[in-house]
C-alpha cells in the first residue's frame, strides 16, 4: 500500500475514481479542455498589457512554477509518489537549455524557433533523467522513496560544481535568449514577451495533463494510488505506471526549469537546492494535493508570499537594530505560519477550502430556488 | 452537449471582450510609453532611491547581512547632514537569501516596480552574475559589485557594472609575493572554495609561486562542512604554508581542525576569510589559534582607534546604525556608502544615469582605502591592491606597504601614496 | 595506512552523531509514521537555549542539561501544540506542518540571536592524541562516543524493560486496542516526541562545535545525512538507525578523502540505491515490510 494513498478527501476520490459510468460529456473532453485553454490564453494575453512589466515577470515566474507543481501533483497526489527531488529535475531542463542555446549562440545560429528547440531538449532529457530516477522509484515507498529524491535533490546541484568544465560551478551559465521579435514593435517589453513565451508552454503542459488525467492513464495512475493490489488484479501494471507518472511528471518539471533559465536568463545551482524542492511540494499540498487547479494556487503561492509579506514588514517603522533583525526573517516567519495554519485549517488546501465554499453556497443558493 | 455549447458561447464572448480591451491597451501603450525627457527613474529632486540584494537570511547571511545596514546608516548619516546636492538617499535592501532565484526577482522588482536609480553593492558571484544582463537592458546603473569575481570588469559587454573588491587574482599574487619573499623554500600549499573564488585565487598564487610552487591544492564545497579529509593531506605532505581562499566560516574550521590534528602552518588567508572579529568569534575559545595569522585588506582595520576613517565610521554606527557591533563588514558597508556619495557628487546636480556611470569611469576616487580604486574608461575593476595584516597578540594590525598589482602578469609593485584624511564633517566634498 | 585508519576514526566520531539524529527520526517514524523534517531546527532552537544558559552563567554542563530539558519540552509543545491538529488522513500533511515549523523556527532564532555564527564550547580538548605518531581519537571524539551509548543504551532499556516503554510501544502499534486497555494514547505519542527531540538536541549539541558553529541552520545538513542514515537502515529500526549513521559517516569521510568532498552527496546517493535496490526498506527492514 502506498504511504499516499489517502491523499486526496474521499469525495474527490469518489468522483474522480475509475469506473465513471457514460458521462454525456466524456466525448466532449478534449474540446472542452480546449475552450478553457483558449479563454484562459486571451485572459493571459489581456493581463499581459494591463499590469506593468514587473508584474508580467511575476506573472510568467508563476506559469514557470506551474509547470513543475502541475506535474507533482499529478505525481504526488494522483500517483501516491513523494517526490522531494524535483527541483534537481528543473534544474536539469534549466540546464539543458542553457547548454542548448549557449551551442546554438556559440555556432552563430540565432532565431526564435531555436529556442522551441531547446525547450524540446530540455524536455526530453528530464525525460530520460526522470526515467532513471522512475524506475528506482517504482520499487520504494513512502519515506524510502522520499529518501531518495531528497539524495537526488542534494546531488544534482553539486554535480555541476563537480563537472565545472561543463557547468561553470557554481556561478552557472548565462542563457542566451533573442529578445522580442521587431514585428511586435521597437519597444515592445521584454518581460511582455517573456510571459507570452512561458504563458504559451504551461498552457500546452496543462492542457495535456488534464488530459491525461482524464484518460485511461489517469485513471490506472489513481488505481494504483488507492490500492495497488487491486490494480494489479485489475491488469494494471502497477511498476509500468508508476514509471510512467515520473515521467510524465519529470517532462513537466524539466519545462518549467528550462523556462526559468529562459525568464531569469541565466542558471545557476543555488536556484535549484533543496529549498526549491521542498517549496514545490509545500505548494502543492497547500495549493490542493491533486488538482490541478490547487497546483495553480501552489504556483501563485511560491511567488506571491514572500513579495506580501515583505510589504507587509515594509509598512512597519522600526529602529535601526530590530530592522536589522527583522529584516528578512520576518517574512519567512509569516511564511512559515501560513504554511502551518493553511494546514490545519484546511488540510485540503486552498483549492480544496475554494470548492467546499462554492459546494456551500451552491447549495443555499438552490435551496432559496426551490 | 449542451454544456459544451454553453462553455464555447460563453468563451467565445469573454474572447471578443478580452480581444477589444487589448486592443485599446495596445494603442494607449504604444502613444505613452516614450521617455520623457529629464524624467530619470529614482531620482527626484528631494530623494534618490538606490537598491540592493544582499543575503539577510540563510547560512551565507553570517557576517555579510551587516554590510547594508552600514552603508544605509552613513546614507542616513549623509541626509542628516543636507543629503546630495539637496537630495536624501533613500536605500532599500532586498533579501535574496545568496539564492540566484530570488535574486531575479528582488533585482527586477527593484528595478521595474521601485524605479530604482541605480543597484548598489549587489552581494555574491552566483547571485550578481544572473542579473547582468538584465541590469544592462535596463540602462540600470550597477555599481560596486561586492565579491572579486573578474566578471564585473568587462566594459564592453556590460559598461554599466563596476567592481568593489580587488579581485581574487591579484589578491593571490599579492599573498603569494609575499610568501615567496619572506618565507622562500618553504613547502607551499592551497585550499580554496571549489568556485570562481578558489579558481582565480589559485590562479593568482601560481602566477607568482608557478604551478610547481604550490605542492599540494584541495578545495571544499560549502555543503561539506568537514574539512578534517582535505588538512589530514597538507599534513601527510608536510605543508609549512597554507594559503586559503575561504569564507570565513570555512577559515576557522580549517584553522581548528588542523590544531584538531596537531598541524600548525603558516596561515595566509584571502581578505574575504580573514576578518579577526569574525573568526575570533566563531572559534571562541579556540581564538588564539589565529595567532599569526597573514591575511590581505585594503580598507582601514576596525581595531585601528587611531585612524580617522575608523572615528568616523564608529560615531555614525553609533548614531544611525543602533551601535551595531563594529567589525570589517561595517567599515566595509560604510566605504561603499562614501564612495557612492563621491560618484553622485561627481556626476553633478542634474542626475542622470549616464552621468554617474560617466563620473565612476573617470575614476580618480580617494577615500578610506589604502590602494587606488582602478576605475578608467576600460577598466571597471575596483581596489587594485592589497595591504598584509598579521594578527599578533589577539589584535589583527597591517604592516608593511602596501601593493598592488594586475591580474595579467605585472609586477607586484608597492604602493606609496600617503591615505587622505576623511573631510571634517565626513561627507565627501563636490569635486 | 594511517590516513586510512585516521578518515575511519574522524568519520566513525561524526557517524555516531548521524546515528544520534537518525534515531530521534526513527523514535518519531514509530511513534507518529510522521517523517520530523522539523527535528534540525528543534535541535538548534535547543542549542541555542544552551548557548544562552551557557553564557549567562559560565556553565557548560548547566547549558547541556538545560539543552536536553529544552529539546524535551519543545518535542511535547509541538506535539501538543501543533501536530496533534493536524490532518493525519494524508502523510504529507504533517511533512509540510513541519516544514513549516522550520520556515518559523530558523525565522525566529535569526530575530532574536541574529544570523551569526556563534562560538560552540566543547567540554573537553579536540586535540587528538597521538599513537605511534599518528593522530587518533580526541578526548571530545571519547565524549560523544559516550554520550550516544549511554542515551541508546538508556533507550533500549526504557523501551525494552520499563512499563512506560511497553505502553508507548503499545501506544504506537496498536493505539485503539491500547486506549481499550487503557493506555494514554495521546499522553504516549506525546512522550515519544519528547524523548525523540530530546535525543535530537543532544545531537545537535554534540556535532555544532564540531561545525561552523551555532547557527539558525546549523542542523541542515545534518539532517539530510541522517535523514539518509534512517533511510538505509531502515526506519522502524532503531538498531537500522545505529547502523546507518555509522556507515554514511564513514563513506562520507572515505569519498571525500580520497576522491574529493565535492563527491560526496553523489556518494550518499549511490550508496542508498545500492542499499534501497536490494532492500527497499531498509537494511535492518523485517523481511515482510510490504503488505501485499
Amino acid at each position: 500500500m502506498s504511504a499516499t494513498s489517502a491523499a486526496t478527501p474521499p469525495q474527490q476520490r469518489a468522483t474522480g475514481g475509475a469506473g465513471r459510468p457514460a458521462d454525456p460529456r466524456r466525448g466532449s473532453t478534449l474540446l472542452r479542455h480546449l475552450a478553457v485553454a483558449a479563454v484562459a490564453g486571451l485572459l493571459l494575453l489581456g493581463l499581459s498589457y494591463a499590469v506593468e512589466p514587473f508584474r508580467n515577470f511575476q506573472i510568467a515566474t508563476v506559469a514557470a512554477y506551474l509547470c513543475a507543481t502541475a506535474g507533482l501533483t499529478v505525481l504526488t497526489g494522483l500517483n501516491g509518489q513523494l517526490s522531494l527531488g524535483h527541483g534537481a529535475l528543473m534544474a536539469t531542463g534549466a540546464y539543458t537549455v542553457a547548454l542548448c542555446q549557449n551551442a546554438f549562440y556559440d555556432r552563430g545560429a540565432t532565431g526564435g524557433l531555436l529556442l522551441l528547440v531547446s525547450l524540446a531538449a530540455a524536455v526530453v532529457v528530464t525525460v530520460a533523467v526522470g526515467a532513471v530516477v522512475g524506475v528506482a522509484a517504482a520499487r520504494l515507498r513512502g519515506p524510502y522513496l522520499a529518501g531518495v529524491t531528497l539524495a537526488v535533490a542534494v546531488v544534482v546541484p553539486a554535480l555541476t560544481v563537480t563537472f565545472n568544465g561543463v557547468f561553470n560551478g557554481e556561478q552557472g551559465l548565462s542563457v542566451p535568449v533573442e529578445p522580442p521579435p521587431l514585428a511586435l514593435g521597437a519597444y515592445f517589453p521584454y518581460e511582455r514577451w517573456q510571459l507570452w513565451i512561458a504563458g504559451a508552454a504551461t498552457l500546452l503542459t496543462l492542457l495535456l495533463l488534464a488530459n491525461l488525467v482524464r484518460s485511461r492513464y489517469g485513471r490506472t495512475f489513481r488505481a494504483v494510488r488507492d490500492d495497488e493490489v487491486a490494480a494489479r488484479l485489475a491488469g494494471i501494471h502497477v511498476a509500468r505506471t508508476q514509471v510512467l507518472a515520473f515521467v510524465v511528471s519529470a517532462a513537466t518539471a524539466g519545462l518549467g526549469g528550462a523556462l526559468l533559465a529562459v525568464l531569469a536568463q541565466s542558471v545557476s545551482p543555488g536556484a535549484f537546492g533543496l529549498t526549491l524542492s521542498l517549496f514545490l511540494l509545500m505548494a502543492v499540498v497547500i495549493g490542493g494535493l491533486g488538482r490541478l487547479a490547487g497546483a495553480v494556487w501552489g504556483a501563485v503561492l511560491l511567488v506571491a508570499l514572500p513579495d506580501l509579506s515583505h510589504s507587509v514588514t515594509d509598512q512597519l517603522t522600526l529602529s535601526a537594530a530590530a530592522a536589522q533583525r527583522l529584516e528578512g526573517n520576518l517574512p519567512l516567519a509569516i511564511f512559515g505560519i501560513t504554511l502551518v495554519v493553511v494546514m490545519l485549517v484546511a488540510p485540503g488546501g486552498v483549492q480544496g477550502l475554494l470548492s467546499r465554499l462554492g459546494r456551500a453556497l451552491l447549495a443555499r443558493w438552490r435551496a432559496r430556488r426551490s | 452537449m449542451f454544456p459544451m455549447h454553453r462553455t464555447a458561447r460563453r468563451g467565445l464572448v469573454i474572447a471578443s471582450t478580452i480581444a477589444l480591451l487589448i486592443a485599446t491597451a495596445a494603442c494607449g501603450d504604444d502613444g505613452g510609453s516614450g521617455p520623457s525627457r529629464g524624467n530619470v527613474p529614482g531620482v527626484t529632486d528631494t530623494e534618490i532611491l538606490v537598491g540592493t540584494h544582499m543575503p539577510l537570511t540563510g547560512p551565507a547571511a553570517a557576517g555579510y547581512s551587516k554590510i547594508a545596514p552600514a552603508t544605509k546608516a552613513y546614507f542616513d548619516y549623509v541626509n542628516a547632514n543636507g543629503g546630495v546636492h539637496g537630495r536624501k538617499i533613500n536605500y532599500r535592501i532586498m533579501d535574496d537569501g545568496y539564492n540566484p532565484a530570488n535574486t531575479q526577482q528582488v533585482v527586477r522588482q527593484l528595478v521595474l516596480q521601485d524605479k530604482v536609480f541605480a543597484i548598489l553593492n549587489g552581494l555574491g558571484t552566483p547571485t550578481h552574475t544572473g542579473v547582468l544582463d538584465f541590469l544592462k537592458t535596463n540602462r540600470v546603473p550597477d555599481l560596486f559589485v561586492a565579491s572579486g569575481s573578474r566578471s564585473w570588469d568587462q566594459p564592453d559587454k556590460y559598461p554599466g557594472t563596476f567592481g568593489f573588491n580587488p579581485d581574487y587574482t591579484v589578491e593571490g599574487k599579492i599573498l603569494a609575493q609575499h610568501v615567496k619573499t619572506t618565507m622562500p623554500g618553504r613547502k607551499v600549499c592551497f585550499l580554496g572554495q571549489d568556485d570562481d573564488f578558489g579558481r582565480d585565487s589559485l590562479a593568482g598564487v601560481e602566477k607568482i609561486l608557478g604551478a610547481a610552487g604550490v605542492a599540494v591544492k584541495q578545495t571544499y564545497v560549502t555543503s561539506n562542512t568537514n574539512v578534517a579529509p582535505q588538512i589530514g593531506a597538507f599534513k601527510a605532505a608536510g605543508c609549512q604554508v597554507v594559503v586559503l581562499a575561504t569564507v570565513p566560516g570555512f577559515t576557522a574550521l580549517s584553522i581548528g581542525t588542523a590544531a584538531r590534528l596537531g598541524f600548525k602552518p603558516q596561515w595566509v588567508v584571502s581578505n574575504v576569510g580573514a576578518d579577526h572579529p569574525t573568526l575570533a568569534k566563531q572559534l571562541g575559545e579556540a581564538a588564539p589559534l589565529l595567532e599569526g595569522m597573514i591575511g590581505g585588506n585594503y580598507l582601514p582595520m576596525q581595531n585601528d582607534a587611531a585612524n580617522p576613517w575608523i572615528q568616523l565610521f564608529t560615531r555614525i554606527n553609533k548614531e544611525h546604525n543602533g551601535n551595531a557591533e563594529f567589525d570589517g563588514n561595517t567599515v566595509y558597508g560604510m566605504s561603499v556608502g562614501y564612495l557612492f556619495v563621491q560618484a553622485l557628487l561627481a556626476a553633478g546636480k542634474d542626475l542622470t544615469r549616464e552621468g554617474v556611470l560617466e563620473a565612476v569611469g573617470k575614476g580618480g576616487f580617494q577615500g578610506p582605502g589604502l590602494v587606488p580604486l582602478r576605475f578608467s574608461a576600460d577598466d571597471h575593476s575596483g581596489y587594485g591592491g592589497e595591504r598584509l595584516t598579521r594578527v599578533s597578540g589577539g589584535v589583527q594590525s597591517y604592516f608593511g606597504p602596501a601593493y598592488e598589482t594586475d591580474e595579467a602578469d605585472g609586477a607586484v609593485n608597492e604602493y606609496t601614496a600617503t591615505p587622505v584624511q576623511p573631510p571634517a564633517n565626513g561627507v565627501p566634498t563636490g569635486s | 595506512m594511517d590516513r586510512f585508519v585516521f578518515l575511519t576514526l574522524d568519520g566513525l566520531s561524526r557517524g555516531a552523531v548521524y546515528a544520534a539524529f537518525a534515531l530521534a527520526l526513527v523514535l518519531i517514524w514509530r511513534a507518529a509514521r510522521v517523517v520530523n523534517f522539523a527535528q534540525g531546527a528543534m535541535a538548534v532552537a535547543a542549542a541555542y537555549v544552551a548557548y544562552s544558559v551557557a553564557s549567562a552563567t559560565g556553565s557548560y554542563w548547566l547549558g547541556f542539561v538545560v539543552a536536553l530539558v529544552a529539546g524535551l519540552a519543545l518535542g511535547a509543545l509541538v506535539d501538543r501544540a501543533v501536530m496533534r491538529y493536524v490532518d493525519h488522513a494524508s502523510p504529507l500533511n504533517p511533512v509540510i506542518v513541519a516544514l513549516g515549523l522550520v520556515l518559523l523556527i530558523q525565522a525566529v532564532l535569526g530575530m532574536v540571536y541574529g544570523s551569526e555564527f556563534r562560538p560552540a564550547e566543547v567540554p573537553f580538548s579536540r586535540g587528538a592524541f597521538t599513537v605511534g605518531g599518528f593522530a587518533v581519537l580526541s578526548p571530545y571524539d571519547l565524549f560523544v562516543f559516550g554520550a550516544v551509548a549511554v542515551v541508546v543504551c538508556a533507550l533500549a532499556w526504557i523501551f525494552a524493560r520499563t512499563a512506560i516503554g511497553l505502553r508507548m510501544r503499545a501506544a504506537a502499534f496498536a493505539p485503539e486496542v491500547s486506549r481499550l486497555l487503557g493506555v494514554n494514547v495521546g499522553g504516549m505519542l506525546t512522550l515519544g516526541w519528547a524523548l525523540a527531540s530530546g535525543v535530537g538536541a543532544l545531537a545537535a549539541m554534540l556535532v555544532i562545535p564540531t561545525e561552523l558553529g551555532l547557527h539558525p541552520h546549523a542542523m541542515d545538513l545534518v539532517f539530510v545525512s541522517s535523514f539518509t542514515a534512517a533511510v538505509v537502515g531502515g526506519l522502524d529500526s532503531p538498531p537500522g538507525a545505529l547502523v546507518g549513521g555509522l556507515v554514511v559517516g564513514l563513506v562520507l569521510s572515505y569519498v571525500s578523502g580520497y576522491a574529493g568532498s565535492d563527491l560526496t552527496p553523489l556518494a550518499v546517493l549511490v550508496l542508498l540505491l545500492a542499499v534501497l535496490l536490494v532492500r527497499p526498506g531498509g537494511l535492518f527492514a523485517p523481511v515482510a515490510a510490504r503488505r501485499v
